[in-house]
């Protein structure tokens, strides 16, 4: 591992100065997934800025909109009463991640944040044009059963592997962010970049930029919102594909629906087709996987990951099936 | 000359060190290579396996993915600080009851692990098995210790002898 110096920030402002004006600088939030990178040599930083005695570690009603620091641990967010009463998929998704001890340690941010666990990304000895822009994408051809089927380029098919971030997608959470211009809001739908021909540039906010929270907004279908994952292990594994949903039924017919898929492409993947197609549409199994197909129409699946287009609609299908049925 | 160096203090099983550390050093190698207390083991080194689990402020977590210089100043339990004197902890004589290890690796990171567990349960912590009120029955206890791998597979044993020490 590089030598590297250490600070702790005391404030916001102070530790944006110091990443934002330093490409050799990172925040150092519980690790989890940075820590494991320095070791691989995929992250050699010079100075690491440690952001977790910053005051962003609660979870707070702000009149219906619920509000919660960058520094909250998995464990306490998934824990979090008006979590799990408001939006249990959230819940369901934390829990559904990483084990116990990691948990307690990794934090909402840094979850926002990490980086794709595929192969080649994770080994310096190979080429990828995430890692080193222009060196080539082995997973194309190679090892990619677990990698992307929809929204990928001929330059990167990587998938982002958090679990968190999908529930937050399909519950139009906002992403709190401080750059050196300030705070802002940022739609979590907006935070990720597409992956076009710069897969090394993930997010849409500033290098440097401090994510401080998210901001989840009322919406009350979401008590019934749920989180279902696919993995090739019972527990403590990434998924192959996820989904979490809310959705409201009226007199047999759709009135409002959320989706969003994970394991599926570089980012959460907020299935807005599907949403459309399935709008004022009877609650059926028919219609739930017209709308998943819908949806669906778009992937474009590599030699051994097209499995994931009719894992992804069955589960689709299931999850939106379960919550029209009511509670198991 | 950047500082590439810290001094921290870890109290540690309840005495308080002073270290100088290369900030390179993970809390699980201050453990082991600074401090003698070799009970916490490097398995995979990446968070992956669960053998360097320690409680960090009555937590459990991996210690192979902390910087030591990120934790300075809290309070560390290893395996070796678990029983006062020669009298087991609890859980310490489950797993000794029910054979619950072979070649006894990851012994260290499951007993701290499962002492996590418990106290999680009991504060009320859901799973994803389960939304927190259920007890600790197997199905709970795999879930919530899957980030601890047995590669001798003594998983039957550590689950009853989890499960022994919940009941009282």
């Amino acid at each position: 591992m590089r030598e590297f110096a250490y600070t702790r920030a005391t404030d916001v402002d102070t530790a944006v100065a110091l990443v934002a004006d330093n490409p050799g600088a990172r925040y150092l939030g519980g690790g989890t997934n940075l820590v494991d990178l320095m070791k691989l040599g995929v992250e050699r930083p010079e100075l690491l800025v440690d952001v977790t005695g910053l005051p962003l570690d609660e979870v707070v009603d702000d009149g219906g909109t619920l509000r919660v620091g960058a520094l909250v641990r998995n464990s306490d967010l998934a824990a979090h009463p008006l979590v799990r009463a408001r939006y249990p998929a959230l819940s369901q998704a934390v829990l559904a991640g990483a084990s116990g001890q990691l948990r307690n340690v990794a934090t909402t941010g840094g979850n926002l944040l990490q980086r794709t666990r595929c192969l080649y990304f994770t080994d310096p000895a190979k080429p990828c044009n995430k890692r080193r822009p222009g060196s080539g994408c082995p997973a194309i051809r190679g090892e990619h059963h677990n990698l992307a089927i929809l929204g990928a380029s001929a330059h990167c098919v990587a998938t982002h592997p958090s679990d968190l971030a999908v529930a937050l997608a399909a519950l139009d959470a906002r992403v709190l962010v401080h750059d050196l211009a300030g705070p802002r809001e940022v739609p979590l739908d907006d935070f990720y970049r597409p992956v076009d021909d710069r897969p090394d540039l993930e997010l849409t906010v500033p290098d440097g930029a401090l994510v401080t929270g998210v901001a989840l907004p009322p919406l009350p279908m979401a008590a019934g919102s749920r989180y279902r994952k696919v993995r090739e292990r019972a527990s403590y594994a990434f998924a192959v594909a996820s989904v979490a949903a809310a959705l409201d039924v009226a007199g047999g017919r759709v009135r409002d629906v959320r989706i969003a898929l994970g394991a599926v492409a570089s980012r959460p993947w907020r299935a807005r087709v599907a949403e459309r197609t399935l709008a004022g549409e009877p609650a059926t199994e028919a219609a739930f996987a017209a709308a998943a197909e819908a949806e669906l129409d778009a992937a474009r699946p590599l030699r051994d990951n097209a499995y994931k287009v009719p894992l992804v609609r069955d589960l689709v299908v299931g999850v939106l099936r379960d919550m029209a049925g009511g509670p198991p | 000359m950047p500082q590439l160096s810290s001094t921290v203090r870890l109290v540690v099983n309840g005495t308080a060190y002073d270290l100088e550390v290369d900030n390179r050093t993970t809390l699980l190698d201050a453990l082991r290579e600074r401090l003698n207390l070799t009970g916490a083991k490097k398995g995979c080194d990446h968070g992956q396996c669960g053998a360097c689990t320690v409680l960090l402020d009555g937590r459990r977590v991996d210690s192979c993915l902390l910087f030591a210089v990120a934790v300075d100043g809290r309070s560390v339990t290893t395996v070796e600080g678990l029983a006062p004197g020669d009298e087991l902890h609890p859980m310490q004589a489950a797993f000794l009851a029910h054979d619950a290890f072979q070649c006894g690796y990851c012994t260290p990171g499951q007993i701290c692990s499962a002492i996590g567990v418990l106290d999680e349960a009991a504060a009320g912590w859901p799973s994803a098995v389960s939304d927190g009120t259920a007890v600790l029955d197997e199905d709970e206890i795999r879930e919530r210790m899957s980030g601890n791998l047995c590669r001798c597979g003594a998983y039957p044993q550590i689950v009853a002898a989890v499960a022994e020490v919940w009941r009282g």
